[in-house]
């Protein structure tokens, strides 16, 4: 574990350096945002309406910006031939998948913490229930990140890696996204997290089962 | 001399493909073998193998006593690794890439300061450590990849092609800062085209062809760079004279 830490930190270290992942997610995130806002001009304002378009405009923006994000996790360990240095070292190969998934966690909250406040502004809302949506975030977050970072190492060495990586996540995540975007909006329409439980157990199961599942066929998809 | 690495019965098949067949070797600790061959020949395979990056497909490998299938990362916490590639990322600074691979090898945390600022004046890069490894030139990358490799002080050293893309001068200062660190109990594999360099600084040359070992002899044991060029040549162009044959 102290090692997936080291891994990390290096990799935000190098990502707040250059900025590439961060730009290209917040930038994609404040475009969906402005032309959602733009296309439902006529209901900006009206509470109950904008708490129907919240949860899917939203996760739009967390998917995409995502996927965007994790097409350039493991871009920057295969320059200069880094993952083998990763791989010559002595670490368990598990190591890597968890350093990496924290990483791209992170970096996503980073993006996901700085699109809702542009949401609110732009669609004139007022968020109520912030814990509830901050673990239906949370939750929903992690497991996208950890089909995702597996996903993203698989289509590392691919020639279309930029093509193959939402050909292969887009339909793996559909079981994390439907419940996350069903738990928003009842959060939205003031619900209680009583009221979510059922699609918390759904998102906490799939992020367990892809976070181990992940860990374990993780060494076969850098294999040489 | 004690050996370090025994390879028994080595052979590694990439689908249909045989890139290593059937591979006895024994490299004595503190050897510096040389390894050269045409581009196919199966040595990079074989460094890979020793490594533990790939699994052979048939055979043994022990590196210091331990088999390469019941504790890899033992093994390579052994082994120190100079690529063409660099290993290193551009966006960190020198100190910063070589404190990420000190926690990666375990090195103690007490001593990681010292041991980096030490390798460091070894490569004669104490004054850029805070500077990126992005902003180096290639012989001063290569020089700090050197301080990567030997940073856990490794009992191996494997170098593929390592004069990659370095002009003569960076090529020479790579040479003395690789005689220049590590202590001579260190047993370095190279592989290379250069057979001038590797013939003043190897003790026992190697040359694999079509995946098997074709020629195994020490140094002292061959005349003159000359003639070791001749038996390359004999031995590469007899395999592809009778590849002609069969293709035709």
């Amino acid at each position: 574990m102290k090692k997936s830490l080291y891994i990390a930190a290096k990799d935000l270290r190098s990502e707040f350096r250059t900025k590439q992942m961060l730009n290209s997610m917040l930038i994609f995130s404040l475009i969906v945002m402005v032309i959602f806002s733009i296309s439902f001009g006529d209901v900006l304002g009206q509470t109950e309406l904008v708490g129907k378009l919240a949860p899917g405009v939203l996760w739009v923006a967390f998917t995409f910006a995502g996927t965007l994000g994790l097409s350039r996790s493991f871009a920057g360990e295969m320059e200069n031939g880094c993952l083998e240095g990763l791989k010559l070292s002595p670490i368990d190969r598990s190591s890597i998948y968890i350093g990496k998934t924290i990483s791209n966690v992170l970096l996503m909250f980073i993006v996901e913490l700085l699109t809702i406040p542009i949401f609110i502004v732009l669609f004139n809302y007022n968020i109520s229930g912030i814990p509830g949506l901050a673990l239906v975030i949370f939750l929903g977050t992690f497991g996208f990140v950890s089909v995702g970072t597996l996903l993203s190492a698989l289509s590392a060495s691919t020639r279309a890696r930029e093509i193959m990586l939402p050909v292969l996540l887009l339909p793996l995540i559909i079981p994390v996204i439907i419940p996350a975007v069903m738990a928003t909006g009842t959060i939205l329409a003031d619900g209680s997290i009583g009221d979510i439980s059922s699609e918390l157990r759904l998102l906490i199961v799939y992020d367990l089962i892809f976070f181990v599942v992940g860990q374990l066929v993780f060494e076969y998809t850098v294999m040489d | 001399m004690d050996s370090i690495i025994s390879l028994t019965g080595l052979s590694k098949s990439f689908g249909r493909r045989k890139a290593l067949n059937n591979i006895d070797l024994v490299i004595g600790k503190g050897e510096f073998v040389a390894i050269f061959g045409p581009n196919g020949a199966g040595k990079t395979t074989l460094l890979k193998i020793m490594s533990t990056i790939i699994e052979p497909t048939k055979g043994n490998v022990l590196i210091n006593g331990i088999d390469s299938k019941k504790d890899p990362s033992k093994i390579r916490g052994m082994i120190g690794a100079i690529s063409h590639e660099t290993y290193l990322y551009d966006e960190l600074t020198a100190r910063e890439n070589l404190e990420f691979f000190a926690h990666m090898y375990d090195i103690d945390k007490d001593h990681i300061d010292d041991r980096i600022d030490d390798i460091l004046k070894n490569v004669n890069l104490f004054q850029r450590a805070d500077e990126r490894a992005g902003s180096f030139s290639r012989g001063m990358k290569q020089r700090l990849s050197i301080a990567r490799a030997l940073l856990h002080q490794p009992s191996i050293l494997l170098m593929d092609e390592p004069y990659t893309g370095l002009d003569q001068h960076a090529a020479a200062n790579f040479e003395r800062v690789l005689m220049g660190t590590g202590n001579s109990d260190v047993t370095r594999i190279m592989i290379t085209h250069n057979i001038e360099r590797a013939f003043e600084l190897c003790d026992r040359m190697l040359i694999m062809d079509r995946g098997e070992l074709r020629f195994d002899k020490l140094k002292t044991d061959i005349e003159s760079v000359e003639e070791f060029k001749e038996q390359y040549l004999s031995i590469v162009e007899k395999d592809t004279d009778a590849e002609g044959i069969s293709n035709f």
